[in-house]
């Protein structure tokens, strides 16, 4: 068996699980966040008026919350949600509740792994698509809607169909300026946002072995823009280091995949071939080279969200804006605290600051088209983040570019597309 | 069984950004939600739709976010059924989980034949949709077991093993 199917296996009480089995699978870790949170709470909010009152939810300790969607409080509503997940929490006792103004916080996929919320081998279920991010630490992690999150509040586990797995063989060296950003780009241009609908999407080969865990997150996290139910990858000593390091004392399983594993399709990437990549408007599969778009103006460089503003990726940007000036609007925001006060720390924010970028605080914002920097109509952005559908960073009729922190901050200093071997 | 009036958007890719913006998902009021249905590919949805009505849309209808608001918002614009190609995994498992509007996937002819404005009628026990107004019948795919079973007990919540 692959690792989804041993997680899905042991989580089922099963030997053997096969892609199309469905189970009910227990699952170890469950989030939600100010978008989700407010929405399952309705869902049993409606349980009690049909007269089933909720007294209790299955495991306090493996429920953990996020505020991160519309925060700072966007307007009145945002901020009554908020209240309603506060009161939810001190009702139910759920501990692990990252506020924002009260040390760390920010965006929900970050934490999963900065905070070690998940460990490796476990089942974790979120209030949110991207939840799929969490995998590359070598656990089942997928995105559910309201019903099913609160069915897992109740009992504490929920129906998989256990899905066909596709493998991504990343081989070579990863040469210079190539991120995981442009990998998995090119993977899904190469086969579309669909190609990975019900399905695992894992990833293997030296140049997974030899990338940062913070790099591996950037793949997990859009196999999501590939229709996956899973993006991940089997962990190694990297992993355990990176979770010792946020938890000294955790305990898990080590769950591998089998030498003799199965596989639906396995597709092969040499990545020393590859090309800083840009997403064109309006989908993450409309992919071409950065230089073949190089004449293309932009009005704003975003460098955010749970896809690109993770410590690495912030570095990778401040590398090449050091020293120089930005020609467009620079939004800089940090996913999470701990990562703002390390850039703040090891000087990366004088670096965006002197390039003339506004910094913000750690919030989904203008990734969701939300707030904080939402885009008019007609202008264009370059960003770090990862869908850029219409209208999903603001005006129906502004156009997103989707790319690497490098490309993103070249493309800063040159008021245009550009690949960051140009600058 | 349902009965209502197609509404064919020719598209594949419809993804809950356009099915119910971004900014609105602080709303927790389902008809308030409703009011923006599908508001970012066609501002005049709401309008046209009526109670019982039954959306047409071509491959991986409902990707994008783990929003619970795409079909609690289509629901409460007036769609029952969404017939598709083919579903985004997530937008599938919540119209189910949450007994929200039942999600049908259709084969290409079937696609093809159904126009704006046909009426149409779906029946799960026999499994076909049948074009009232082409006086045609369309054969489809039998949910699998379990999921039939939520269908049936209103939804995730109401289900028991
Ligand atoms: S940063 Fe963007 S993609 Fe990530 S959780 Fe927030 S809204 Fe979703």
């Amino acid at each position: 068996m692959n690792i989804t199917e041993k997680i899905l296996a042991k989580a089922s009480n099963r030997s053997r699980v096969e892609p199309g089995d469905v189970v009910f699978a227990k699952v170890d870790k469950v989030m939600v966040h100010d978008v989700s949170g407010p929405g399952v709470i309705t869902v049993l909010k409606e349980l009690e008026k049909r007269g089933k009152r909720v007294e209790k939810i299955w495991d306090a300790d493996r429920v953990w919350i996020t505020e991160d969607h519309f925060v700072p409080a966007v307007d009145k509503i945002a901020a009554q949600n908020l209240v309603m997940l506060d009161k939810f929490s001190k009702e139910f006792g759920i501990e692990k509740h990252f506020r924002y103004g009260m040390g760390q916080y920010g965006i929900c996929h970050t934490l999963s792994h900065e905070e070690a919320m998940v460990l490796p081998g476990e089942v974790y279920v979120g209030g949110d698509s991207h939840t799929n991010t969490t995998g590359a630490l070598g656990c089942f992690a997928t995105g559910m809607g309201h019903t099913d999150v609160a069915y897992v509040l109740l009992h504490g586990k929920i129906w998989f169909r256990v899905p066909e797995t596709i493998l991504f063989k990343m081989n070579g060296e990863i040469p210079p300026y190539i991120m995981a950003k442009d990998m998995i780009l090119k993977i899904i241009g190469d086969h579309g946002t669909e190609f990975g609908n019900y399905k695992a999407i894992q990833f293997t080969g030296e140049a997974i072995t030899n990338m940062p865990m913070e790099e591996r997150f950037t793949l997990t996290n859009m196999t999501t823009e590939c229709g996956a139910k899973n993006g991940i990858i089997d962990p190694d000593q990297k992993t355990i280091e990176y979770i010792r390091e946020r938890r000294p004392d955790a305990k898990f399983d080590l769950i591998k995949s089998d030498s003799d594993a199965q596989y639906h399709a396995i597709y092969e990437y040499y990545v020393d071939e590859l090309e800083p990549i840009v997403a064109k408007p309006h989908s993450p599969a409309n992919i071409s080279t950065a230089r073949e778009v190089s004449n293309i103006e932009i009005d704003k460089a975003y460098i955010g969200s749970c896809t690109g503003a993770k410590y690495t990726d912030l570095l990778a940007a401040a590398k090449i804006l050091k020293g120089r000036k930005s020609k467009v609007r620079l939004e800089v925001l940090p996913a999470t605290q701990s990562i703002y006060h390390k850039a703040m720390k090891n000087g990366l924010l004088d670096i965006f600051m002197d390039a003339g970028a506004v910094i913000g605080p750690p919030t989904c914002g203008a990734c969701c088209g939300a707030h904080m920097g939402v885009l008019a109509k007609d202008e264009v952005c370059v960003s770090t983040t990862n869908r850029n559908f219409p209208g999903r960073m603001g005006h129906v009729e502004s156009k997103t570019y989707l790319a690497s922190p490098q490309v993103v901050a070249a493309s800063a200093l040159k008021g245009k597309i550009t690949d960051p071997r140009d600058i | 069984m349902q009965r209502g009036i197609a509404h064919k958007y020719e598209k594949d890719n419809i993804d809950t950004d356009v099915i119910i913006p971004g900014p609105y998902l602080k709303i927790m009021d389902p008809n308030e939600l409703g009011k923006h249905a599908m508001e970012g590919l066609d501002v005049n949805f709401i309008r046209k739709v009526k109670d019982g009505d039954i959306l047409v849309a071509g491959n991986n209808f409902g990707c994008g976010s783990s929003r619970e608001h795409a079909p609690i918002a289509l629901k409460h614009a007036g769609i029952r059924a969404v017939l598709a190609l083919s579903f985004a995994r997530i937008f599938y498992r919540n119209c189910i989980d949450g007994a929200h509007l039942l999600p049908i996937e259709i084969d290409r002819e079937a696609y093809n034949d159904i126009s704006d404005k046909d009426e149409l009628e779906i029946d799960i026990e026999k499994n076909e949709v049948r074009n009232l107004t082409k006086k045609r019948v369309y054969k489809i795919k039998p949910f699998p077991e379990l999921i039939k079973k939520i269908i049936d007990a209103g939804g995730l919540l109401n289900y028991t093993q």
